[in-house]
């Protein structure tokens, strides 16, 4: 239930464990100690994961963020992990000098420097928390598979609701305009006449992301232009007979929708598990002024269509 | 899945590597393959750039301009409104 929420942005910030020195099951000093990030979803699914298990978690101060993009920020560093092991006593607790970390944490740990600060040694443990029995049981071994970061169908669909909640309000406070307008009689736009672009927002923000693998081309702009295209090309293909200036709209359809689509499905790169800086500043070199040239071209049409033809 | 072909800033510096292998560890994609006690580069499109071979390379053999391959965040900074987490 609370993993629900917090996918659907709510109270997303708050969702923390303090930080610390756990036991699973019945640890001695013999038994490994685990290192993760204090955001609770992390820790719940460690936890959970590690049933049937005795060993340590050491949760460090990551602000509630999960390891990766923790790692990426910086916060899941060797000073913070160094720190947490001082707070802890961690050197009376145990007897060994090996700390397990999330393979995604490397992102951000320097195991060298660890070693230098701590005198405890790193072991970079698998991607995954449910690898971890099986890690534990081979004497502290990972295989290829352990190592590798997935980005399946499921693993795309639980991060569609991040960028869609941010859109929706847009989307809402974009209808209250409508709404006004209406009810103030400046402008009589039928809801109606909105579900293309409604349809756009669904390409590029949910289809994209969960037809990733499967739509041609390598760059997230281009294939949810591709999807923006297609839905248009459908939009005008219904809708034809019944637009009496049918040209100038499925111009401007064309124009508006695919950009549309575009810039939204650039925008899940960052929830990719395999988009490169350099590779997301390429794509948006060429897709950011495209898309803004196309969809203002697009609004520029919809107005003397509107008002002037 | 591939991403964009010939983009990233990744480099290997063969003369300091020593084959500890603690690259080909790291990487989420496996980029690295260690062949006759030296690392390799056998998958550079795979490379997102995370820069955990980099940190982690205690004989600093590794570079890359690292950093995450968000939109956003870039659009963003472009806009001068400073760092966004993920």
């Amino acid at each position: 239930m609370g993993s629900w929420k917090v996918r659907w942005g709510i109270n997303r910030m708050e969702y923390k464990v303090a930080p610390g020195l756990y036991g699973i099951g019945e640890p001695g000093e013999d038994s490994p100690v685990l290192v993760t990030a204090n955001y609770k979803m992390t820790f719940d699914r460690l936890r959970k994961e590690l049933s049937g298990v005795n060993a340590w978690v050491l949760v460090i101060n990551t602000r509630g963020i999960n390891v990766w993009c923790s790692a990426g920020k910086g916060t899941f560093n060797a000073t913070e992990i160094a720190r947490v092991i001082a707070m802890t006593n961690l050197s009376w607790v145990v007897s060994h000098r090996t700390l397990v970390l999330p393979q995604l944490s490397a992102v951000g740990v320097a195991a060298h420097r660890l070693l230098k600060i701590s005198g405890f040694r790193v072991i970079y443990g698998p991607v995954r928390a449910c690898d971890l029995p099986k890690f534990l049981g081979a004497g502290m071994k990972a295989s290829p598979q352990m190592r590798r970061v997935n980005f399946g169908f499921a693993d795309r669909l639980v991060l569609i609701p991040i960028e869609l909640v941010r859109v929706i309000k847009i989307v809402i406070a974009a209808y209250l305009v409508i709404f006004i307008l209406n009810l103030l009689k400046i402008w009589s736009v039928s809801y109606l006449a909105t579900l293309p672009y409604l349809g756009a927002v669904v390409a590029g923000c949910v289809l994209t992301p969960a037809l990733l693998p499967w739509i041609p081309g390598r760059s997230f702009a281009w294939k949810g232009w591709l999807l923006g295209l297609l839905w248009s090309t459908a939009v005008i293909l219904y809708s034809f007979p019944a637009v009496p200036s049918g040209w100038t709209k499925a111009l401007v359809y064309l124009l508006i929708l695919p950009a549309l689509s575009s810039y939204l499905a650039v925008n899940f790169t960052g929830s990719s598990t395999f988009t490169s800086l350099s590779g997301v500043k390429r794509e948006l070199k060429v897709a950011l002024p495209a898309a803004i040239i196309s969809a203002g071209l697009g609004v520029v049409l919809l107005f003397l269509n509107q008002f002037v033809l | 899945m591939k991403y964009l072909k010939n983009v990233v800033t990744l480099d290997l510096d063969e003369e300091k590597c020593t084959g500890c292998g603690i690259c080909a560890e790291v990487c989420p994609h496996q980029v690295f393959k260690i062949i006759n006690k030296k690392a390799a580069i056998q998958d550079r499109d795979s490379c997102m750039e995370c820069g955990a071979c980099a940190i982690n390379c205690p004989f600093s053999a590794i570079s890359v301009a690292a950093g995450a391959g968000c939109a956003q965040a870039i659009i963003k900074g472009k806009l001068g409104k400073g760092e966004i987490c993920c």
